[in-house]
C-alpha cells in the first residue's frame, strides 16, 4: 500500500534511546502523535525555545491522503512556524466550491470574495506531504526531538508532573514531564489509558474515498453533486491535490460491504461512468470510511492536554478535522510557555479547554449540520433535502440551503474570559476574540499584517504620530516580563526599534478592515487573536489586558 | 408572534387548492410538494421566532414514536 506513484514514503529511523542505558531527562513538555496536529505542536514549542519530545509508534508520514484540504487560517499559523510557503508552493490553492443537482450547476460560493490577502481560502495537499514538510521544520529546530517507533504504553498523571512509559524494540523505558500533548488520533491510546471518554454520534453512512493519478484540466475548485448521472441516488466529491492526484469521494449508502467496495474491480466502473472511458487514470489509494461527530467533555486533565482528533472528530465535509486541531495546538502553546515560565497560572490551560470546546462545538455543530443534508436520516429529512435542490435551480433563497459543507473558518472566541470588553464602537468584522485578519502593508518585516503579528502580544496602532515620551513607554512594554510589541501604522519612517516597528497601510484596506481611524488600538495574543481594542492609547489599560489575556485574574 | 386568528379570506376556497394541489401525485411525489411549499413560505416569512413558533405550534400533540437512526456512541 506504501508504493504510490507519484510519493515516496520516507522512513524515518529508529534510534535507540539514551534512557535504555540508564540516562535521565525531565522534559518540559512531551507530545505523543506526530500527526499533523502533534507535530505543529512540537514545532511552535520548539520554535518558542521550549524542549519538545515528540513520540510516535510509527516510522513514515500519514499511508493515505487523508486530510487534503489546509485553510486560510493553518496556512497563517504555519507562516508563523516558518512552514507555510512549503505547502502553498506545493499545493493547489482554490477558492471556489460549486455544488451539482444531476448535472447542473445549482450552486457556488467564493470562500475569499476580497482581494488583499497573502493565503487563499484553502489549499489542497495530500496529508504525507504536509507531515513530512513538518517533520523537515521540525528537524531544524534544536530543541525538538522526534523519536520514531517509540510507542507509549502507559501513562501516569501526578500532580506535579506526567510518568509516560515508553516501548521500544528494545524494551520498555520511563519519562518525567511537566505537559503531556496527547495529539494520538481518534483512537487515542492516552484517553483509553487515563479512563477518559470521548462522547457523540457515528452517522450511519459510508463514503469511499479514492485518489487517482490523471492529466486533466478541470479547474482547481471544489466540486460536488448530489445525486450525479454517474452515481445515482448518491453524492460525489471532487478536488485537486498536488502532482495531478485527484481526490473523489463516492457515498455509498449503509448497507455497502467496505471490504468489496475498496476492491479496484468495483472502484474502476465508478470511476470509469464518472470520467469516462477515454480519460486515463491510474489509482493511488483507495478507503472505506464511516464517519462520527463527538468530543471529550473536557481537553484538558491535569497535566494531560489532548489536541486534535484525540479530543474531538468532525465528519470529513468542511475540512475541520485537521484544521480544527491545529487551531487547538496554536491556542494552546503559548499559553503552555507562560505557564512553563511561571508567568501565567496553569488555570490559564483551562482557558485552552473552554475556548477550544466551544470551537470543537461549532466545528461540530456545522458538520452534523452537513452530514443530516447530504445523508438525510429519514424520509422525511430526504424530503426537505430533495425540495431545497429542486427550488435551488430557479430560486436563489434555496441555494443557501444548499449544504455541502460549511468549509472550514477559524473560531471567533467572543465570550471569552481573556478578551477585555469593547469601551467604544468599531465598524469591523475584526472584534475580540477573532484571529487578525490580513491585510498587505509595506514595512521592512513583509509586506503582510501578519508577518508582524504573533508569537508575543502585540499592540497595532493606527497613529500618524507619536511623541517620544510615548514611544518610551511602548518601548518598556516590550521589555516587561510579558513582553508586547508595538506595530504603529501611518507614522513616517519605517524599520524597528526597541520592540517597535513601523509599517505603511499602503492601500488603505488595513484602516478600513480594521476600522483604523487615528488613535485606534488593536492588542494580539500570541496566536494573532484580538483580545482588547480601544480609540485612544491608555497605557495602564493595555497593560491590564495583557495581564487578563495571561490569565492572572484566574488564580 | 405567529399569527393564529382567521387570516385568509376565502378558507374554503384555499383548502380546496391545497388538497387540488396533490391531485394525481403519489404519497412521496406529494411529500415532495409538501416540502417545498413549507420551504418557499418559510422563506416568505422569514422571521425565525414566528418560525419556530409554528414549527412548534405544529408539532403539539405529536410524541415522538422512533428513535433516531444515528446511533448513539
Amino acid at each position: 500500500m506504501l508504493a504510490l506513484k507519484t510519493y515516496r514514503h520516507p522512513v524515518y529511523p529508529y534510534v535507540k534511546p539514551a534512557e535504555l542505558g540508564g540516562a535521565q531527562h525531565h522534559w518540559p513538555v512531551i507530545v505523543a502523535g506526530a500527526g499533523p496536529v502533534g507535530l505543529v505542536a512540537a514545532i511552535d514549542l520548539a520554535h518558542r525555545g521550549i524542549d519538545v519530545l515528540v513520540l510516535d509508534e510509527d516510522d513514515t508520514v500519514s499511508v493515505g491522503s487523508r486530510a487534503i484540504c489546509w485553510s486560510k487560517r493553518t496556512l497563517e499559523i504555519l507562516d508563523r512556524l516558518g512552514c507555510g510557503e512549503r505547502l502553498v508552493q506545493k499545493g493547489v490553492g482554490w477558492n471556489v466550491g460549486r455544488v451539482f443537482l444531476r448535472d447542473e450547476p445549482v450552486y457556488q460560493f467564493d470562500l475569499l470574495p476580497e482581494d488583499g490577502h497573502r493565503r487563499p481560502a484553502f489549499i489542497n495537499l495530500q496529508q504525507y506531504y504536509v507531515e513530512q514538510f513538518l517533520v523537515e521544520r521540525a528537524s531544524e529546530l534544536p530543541d525538538a526531538e522526534l523519536r520514531w517507533r517509540h510507542k507509549v504504553v502507559g501513562v501516569t498523571a501526578q500532580s506535579d508532573r506526567v510518568v509516560v512509559r515508553v516501548a521500544t524494540q528494545d524494551g520498555e523505558y520511563t519519562l518525567h514531564c511537566d505537559w503531556l500533548i496527547a495529539a494520538d488520533g481518534s483512537r487515542s491510546a492516552i484517553r483509553t489509558m487515563l479512563g477518559l471518554e470521548s462522547e457523540g454520534q457515528v452517522f450511519r453512512d459510508r463514503f469511499l474515498i479514492v485518489d487517482i493519478h490523471m492529466r486533466s484540466d478541470f479547474p482547481a475548485e471544489r466540486r460536488f453533486w448530489f445525486d450525479p448521472p454517474f452515481h445515482r441516488n448518491q453524492s460525489a466529491l471532487l478536488h485537486r491535490q498536488a502532482d495531478n492526484v485527484w481526490r473523489v469521494d463516492f457515498q455509498l449508502g449503509w448497507d455497502a460491504d467496505p471490504e468489496e467496495e475498496k476492491k479496484p474491480e468495483r472502484i474502476l466502473p465508478r470511476l470509469k461512468a464518472m470520467l469516462g472511458d477515454e480519460t486515463q487514470f491510474d489509482i493511488e489509494w483507495a478507503s472505506v470510511y464511516t464517519f462520527q461527530c463527538r468530543r471529550m467533555p473536557s481537553f484538558r486533565h491535569g497535566r494531560a492536554l489532548f489536541v486534535g482528533d484525540a479530543a474531538h472528530l468532525v465528519s470529513p465535509f468542511g475540512a475541520r478535522g485537521a484544521n480544527g486541531g491545529i487551531q487547538d495546538v496554536d491556542n494552546l502553546v503559548w499559553k503552555l510557555e507562560l505557564v512553563l515560565k511561571q508567568l501565567a497560572p496553569p488555570t490559564l490551560l483551562d482557558s485552552y479547554d473552554t475556548e477550544r470546546t466551544l470551537a470543537a462545538d461549532e466545528n461540530i455543530l456545522n458538520s452534523t449540520r452537513s452530514t443530516d443534508f447530504i445523508t438525510p436520516k429519514s424520509k422525511t429529512s430526504r424530503a426537505f433535502r430533495d425540495a431545497v435542490l429542486m427550488l435551488a435551480k430557479r430560486h436563489p433563497f434555496a441555494r443557501r440551503l444548499v449544504n455541502s459543507g460549511r468549509l472550514s473558518v477559524p473560531a471567533t472566541l467572543s465570550g471569552s474570559a481573556l478578551n477585555t470588553v469593547d469601551s467604544a464602537s468599531f465598524a469591523s468584522r475584526v472584534q475580540p476574540g477573532t484571529p487578525a485578519v490580513d491585510a498587505p502593508v509595506a514595512g521592512t518585516g513583509g509586506a503582510w499584517l501578519l508577518d508582524y503579528l504573533g508569537e508575543g502580544f502585540t499592540l497595532l496602532i493606527f497613529a500618524a504620530q507619536l511623541p517620544d515620551s510615548i514611544l518610551q513607554e511602548l518601548e518598556a512594554l516590550a521589555k516587561q516580563s510579558i513582553p508586547c510589541r508595538t506595530v504603529v501604522v501611518g507614522a513616517p519612517g519605517a524599520g524597528s526599534r526597541g520592540g517597535v516597528t513601523r509599517i505603511a497601510d499602503s492601500s488603505g484596506s488595513l484602516a478600513e478592515r480594521y476600522d483604523g481611524r487615528p488613535g485606534t488600538l488593536y492588542l494580539f495574543r500570541p496566536d494573532q487573536h484580538v483580545c482588547a481594542r480601544w480609540r485612544a492609547l491608555d497605557l495602564l489599560a493595555v497593560r491590564t489586558a495583557i495581564a487578563r489575556a495571561a490569565g492572572q485574574h484566574l488564580h | 408572534m405567529l399569527n393564529v386568528e382567521p387570516n385568509i379570506v376565502s378558507p374554503d376556497e384555499f383548502y380546496e387548492e391545497l388538497i387540488e394541489l396533490h391531485r394525481g401525485l403519489s404519497d412521496e411525489q406529494s411529500a415532495l410538494v409538501n416540502a417545498k411549499l413549507i420551504l418557499l413560505l418559510a422563506n416568505h416569512i422569514g422571521d425565525m421566532d414566528v418560525l419556530r413558533a409554528a414549527m412548534a405550534a405544529a408539532r403539539e400533540g405529536q410524541d415522538a414514536s422512533s428513535t433516531s437512526t444515528a446511533a448513539s456512541s
